[in-house]
């Protein structure tokens, strides 16, 4: 049976709707007029459309709707599809603007129409491409899409979209080459000299030039790499075919060749001799390298020397009794490197006052980076920071507790909290003002949109959790049960044999495991997360909702943010006792990015929460976007040492903490505050659903 | 039917097994057997403790008597009992009762697998009393100076339901394993699958690579068995791409993204 098409009136109806016509006051007769005259069927696609791309934002699919007929007209409905959702994906990653371009540059999207379904989409590859990069040795990069490729010794920078090749396969090899070539860069340092002063014709050689070095390079390394670069090239003009080639090629490659190399080649090689270009090779921007470099080197050189400092200090501390020691500063050293390693890693061995030191994995990996940039630790990076020489706070000037105090103090409702002051090495009473808010439910579709949009996720996980929860036991030497329990059996005939008395444990019986965990989930509501990441943590409540329903294990949801230690707020979303009801779904759905993320003092709230309930397993899980981070002198160091002391403290009651984040600086700090195996960093928003509960299941079987 | 008593004289390893030793554990192994201190190792999977407790029963020319823990193991799987033949009842040890009585050094694999209350037994005689309460036969096992208790934990698995309880890990002088430096990791693979240095160094820099990905995607890299494994494959001709992705990629996850980049990174090396 056909459904009637739906008349103008009735498209206009469903466009206020879902375009809230209320507030946004946009003019539905016109696209209405226009798809009023579609099938049924094409309407419903479009309205579907409407509606999908509404949720994101009301502008983008008003615009969207009015051009929906006239792309149906010259793209199929899977094209079309895509087009909305690009621009919905364009409105996540980079606002209003761009995302209208792609609605409005209908044209350009038909045209390259062609090169996506050929070609290779960076979106699509970036889930082998990072790990792929982040695989080879060195400093963790990252991957972005750009018009122009190349790295600023950071972020390589690639197409969106490879369509050199007509063969998906070969546009992806070739991705993977310029992921390699401009890792190469950096690894083997091509950005150790200083390039900002070559003229323009000069870098153009250069960067041909260092291609060949650097493919030597890989060829020694990565053999396999190096034939898969080759055979993408031989597609082309072989940039190798002049005349000096056997002599460059011989000086280029050599094992002991650097970036000198290349650049002392520059004046003896003339234009027209030089190798043309590879096709992986991009360019290279001087400028943006130095700029992040500089950065860079300023903050690792910091953060190196405080690390230093305090290895020092841990050091000195085991290694003497207490009472008062003489403050010198840390001596380090690099211990001669006689044992090659053959991997040619960053195996550098520091050496404190005579003995071989482990630094910790953050610092193990401050010092790959360094090494990528140097080739070596320079010698003044070894000298620890004396104390006060990076000041990683802001100034204590605020912190006398006495006049800040005025006014909130007294006020009703408000729980107080110490915080850990690190450099002090002690904690300010009563420091953060803490109150509990409540998140105001609001009714809408989100609860059953995330669990229609992951059902058949859902359907596997209720499988893994069912299982879970199911798993039966079998209990054996039990006085009642289903069956006999044999080995009991035998050995209670035994034991009465031997004249001892005889038992009645001798069944065994099927037993579902108890669980006996509570568990509070903290979802960061920092202003950070507005957008992806906001929607990321409430869909992931929401699934996670749908398998502790299952395993029935006792838990309490609640968002944090705040704004100095005066006004921390955590907001209730589901207290242990409340039922996961309409209201609590409510309540997941109007979570909303509020402003900053003082840690501590939510732990040191939670503990107390945890404290009123008797459970065998008790677990603290974060849900954050990022470090500590508050408005006043929550920065840095200072809150990562609070957070980190309050895990302590929950650790000395008897709660596991475990945290999930989506930062990728996450590394650097998260071990320290956590422990190495109590944290998971994802790399990918989106996946931040699915692996929620995945992780909970591991941390719980 | 004979009885399944587990003979400590059988469990004497007569050659040498190969350990490649990567600091000091072997002296400190000695020295704490010489003061009759219980040892803890602790370490990720695949790093050589099941291979080192071998090389040291060797070493010390003690049997070696090897329990794996699970769920389901009670006291009794431990101590002993009692059993009937031909009508009559017959006590019959345990494996840690047996090698307290014969001397051996007890190696408890994976000691958070066990249950609870099982873990408790060892208490006695991981502390200075060293002896095995024996209730079922009324007996107080002494150790005598031969015997050696040792366990394994392994420190990086993130369930909370099994972590080691401190009573338990403060009885142990712990010896903390890793994977061994490249070079010597290139050399244990060499001696134990027999393929060529540039073969073996390749690999090595292959499990490099999946341990940096450990906390971004996967959520161990590839342990030094898993080299081997893939080593062996190799040593039979299998190529090293396949190798790789059979013997290590695919062991380590079962992630589709993942698994292709394991696959990228190996075809680079190769
Ligand atoms: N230091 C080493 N010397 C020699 N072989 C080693 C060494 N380390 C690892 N191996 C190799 O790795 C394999 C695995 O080691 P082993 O079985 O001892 O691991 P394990 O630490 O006991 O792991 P699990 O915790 O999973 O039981 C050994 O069979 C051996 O081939
Ligand atoms: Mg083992």
């Amino acid at each position: 049976m056909t459904r009637p098409t739906l008349g103008k009136q009735q498209i206009i109806a469903f466009m206020d709707e879902c375009l809230e016509v209320e507030f946004s006051f946009v003019k539905n007769e016109i696209p209405a007029e226009s798809v009023s005259c579609l099938p049924r069927q094409q309407q419903d696609f479009i309205l579907n459309l409407v509606k999908r791309v509404a949720d994101t934002n009301i502008e983008l699919a008003y615009q969207f709707a009015c051009g929906a007929v006239y792309a149906l007209e010259s793209m199929d409905q899977r094209m079309v599809e895509e087009w909305a959702m690009t621009a919905a994906d364009y409105y996540d990653r980079k606002g209003l603007f761009p995302a209208m371009s792609v609605i409005r540059d209908l044209d350009n999207f038909i045209n390259t129409a062609h090169e996506r379904a050929h070609g290779s989409v960076l979106e699509d590859e970036i889930g082998v491409l990072l790990p792929f990069v982040r695989g080879l040795s060195g400093r963790k990069l990252k991957l972005e899409a750009a018009e122009d490729i190349y790295t600023d010794t950071e972020t390589i920078f690639l197409p969106p979209v490879m369509a050199l090749f007509s063969d998906e396969k070969q546009n992806f090899l070739l991705y993977k080459a310029m992921v390699a070539h401009h890792w190469a860069q950096i690894q083997f340092g091509t950005f150790r000299a200083n390039l900002t002063q070559l003229a323009e014709d000069q870098l153009v050689k250069f960067c041909s030039l260092e291609t060949i070095r650097l493919d030597a390079c890989i060829q020694r390394d990565l053999p396999g790499l190096h034939r898969q670069m080759r055979s993408l090239q031989s597609h082309f003009d072989d940039p190798l075919n002049s005349d000096r080639y056997e002599e460059l090629a011989g000086t280029l490659s050599a094992t002991e060749a650097t970036v000198q190399t290349t650049i002392d080649l520059l004046d003896r090689v003339p234009y027209e001799q030089c190798p043309g270009t590879f096709i992986y090779q991009g360019s290279i921007k001087p400028q943006a390298v130095a700029a992040t470099m500089a950065k860079r080197v300023f903050r690792e050189k910091a953060l190196f020397r405080v690390a230093l400092s305090e290895m020092g200090e841990e050091l000195t501390a085991a290694n003497e009794d207490s009472g008062h020691v003489e403050r010198k500063p840390a001596k380090f050293k690099i211990r001669d490197r006689t044992d090659q390693d053959s991997i040619g890693n960053a195996t550098i061995q520091l050496e404190f006052e005579g003995s071989l030191v482990a630094p910790p994995q953050h610092v193990k990996e401050l010092i790959s980076s360094i090494i990528v940039d140097f080739g070596d630790i320079p010698p003044e990076y070894l000298v620890a920071a004396g104390p006060g020489e990076y000041d990683m706070t802001v100034s204590d000037r605020t912190m006398s507790p006495n006049d800040v105090w005025k006014g909130t103090y007294h006020e009703e409702g408000a729980q107080l909290y110490n915080e850990w002051n690190y450099k002090r090495q002690h904690y300010h009473k009563n420091w953060c003002v803490l109150r509990e808010m409540e998140v105001e439910p609001v009714y809408d579709s989100f609860v059953d949109d995330t669990l229609a949009k992951y059902s058949r996720l859902l359907k596997s996980l209720r499988n893994t959790f069912e299982y879970m929860r199911g798993e039966d036991k079998l209990l054996k030497k039990q006085p009642h049960g289903d069956d006999i329990d044999i080995d009991a059996l035998v050995e209670t005939y035994a034991d009465v044999k031997s004249g001892m008395e005889m038992s009645n444990r001798v069944f065994t019986k099927m037993h579902k495991e108890e669980r006996n965990v509570a568990v509070i989930f903290m979802v960061d509501m920092s202003g950070s997360t507005k957008g992806w990441i906001n929607k990321a943590e409430r869909e992931s409540l929401v699934l996670l909702a749908e398998v502790l329903e299952i395993l029935q294990d006792r838990y309490a949801i609640y968002g944090f943010s705040g704004m100095t230690r005066k006004r921390c707020e955590l907001f209730k979303i589901k207290a242990f006792d409340d039922p996961y009801d309409a209201e609590i779904k409510a309540r997941i759905s109007n979570i909303q990015p509020q402003d900053y993320t003082r840690m501590g003092v939510f732990i040191r709230h939670v503990i107390r929460h945890f404290s009123e309930v008797e459970a065998s397993t008790k677990l603290l899980i974060t849900l954050s976007d990022g470090k500590p981070d508050d408005y006043d002198t929550y920065r840095g160091e200072y809150g990562v040492e609070d957070t980190r002391q309050a895990l302590f403290e929950a650790r000395r009651d008897g709660i596991h903490s475990f945290c999930i984040t989506i930062d990728e600086e996450a590394r650097d700090y998260l071990p320290h505050m956590y422990g190495a195996a109590n944290y998971t960093v994802i790399d990918n928003v989106t996946a931040l659903p699915v692996k929620v509960s995945d992780i909970y299941r591991r941390l719980t079987t | 039917m004979k009885s399944k008593a587990l003979k400590p004289e059988e469990h004497f390893i007569t050659e040498e097994p190969y350990y490649q030793p990567i600091g000091d554990e072997i002296r400190v192994f000695e020295s704490a057997y010489k003061q009759q201190l219980p040892v803890l190792l602790k370490g990720p999977t695949g790093c050589g403790k099941t291979r080192f407790m071998e090389h040291m029963a060797w070493r010390l020319k003690r049997p070696l008597i090897t329990v794996s823990c699970h769920d389901d193991l009670t006291a009794s799987d431990l101590v002993g009992r009692f059993l009937i033949t031909s009508g009559e009842t017959t006590w019959i040890d345990g494996p840690l009762a047996s090698a307290v009585r014969h001397g051996a050094i007890c190696y408890l694999d994976e000691i958070v697998e066990a249950r609870k209350d099982t873990t408790v037994v060892i208490h006695p005689l991981a502390d200075d009393r060293r002896i095995l309460p024996m209730e079922k036969v009324g007996e107080l096992l002494e150790a005598t100076p031969e015997f050696c208790l040792a366990i394994s934990y392994n420190p990086g698995y993130q369930s909370v339901m099994k972590d080691l309880k401190q009573s338990t890990r403060q009885r142990f002088v712990a010896l903390e394993f890793d994977y061994p430096g490249a070079n010597l990791e290139a050399e244990i693979v060499m001696k134990e699958a027999a393929i060529d240095a540039a073969t073996a160094t390749q690999l090595v820099k292959f499990a490099h690579m999946t341990r940096d990905l450990k906390g971004s995607g996967l959520d161990e890299g590839a342990s030094t068995r898993l080299l081997v494994h893939a080593a062996k494959l190799m040593h039979d001709d299998i190529s090293p791409v396949v190798a790789c992705q059979t013997a290590i990629a695919q062991a380590i996850t079962d992630d589709h993204d993942m698994l292709v980049a394991m696959n990228e990174l190996s075809s680079s090396l190769f």
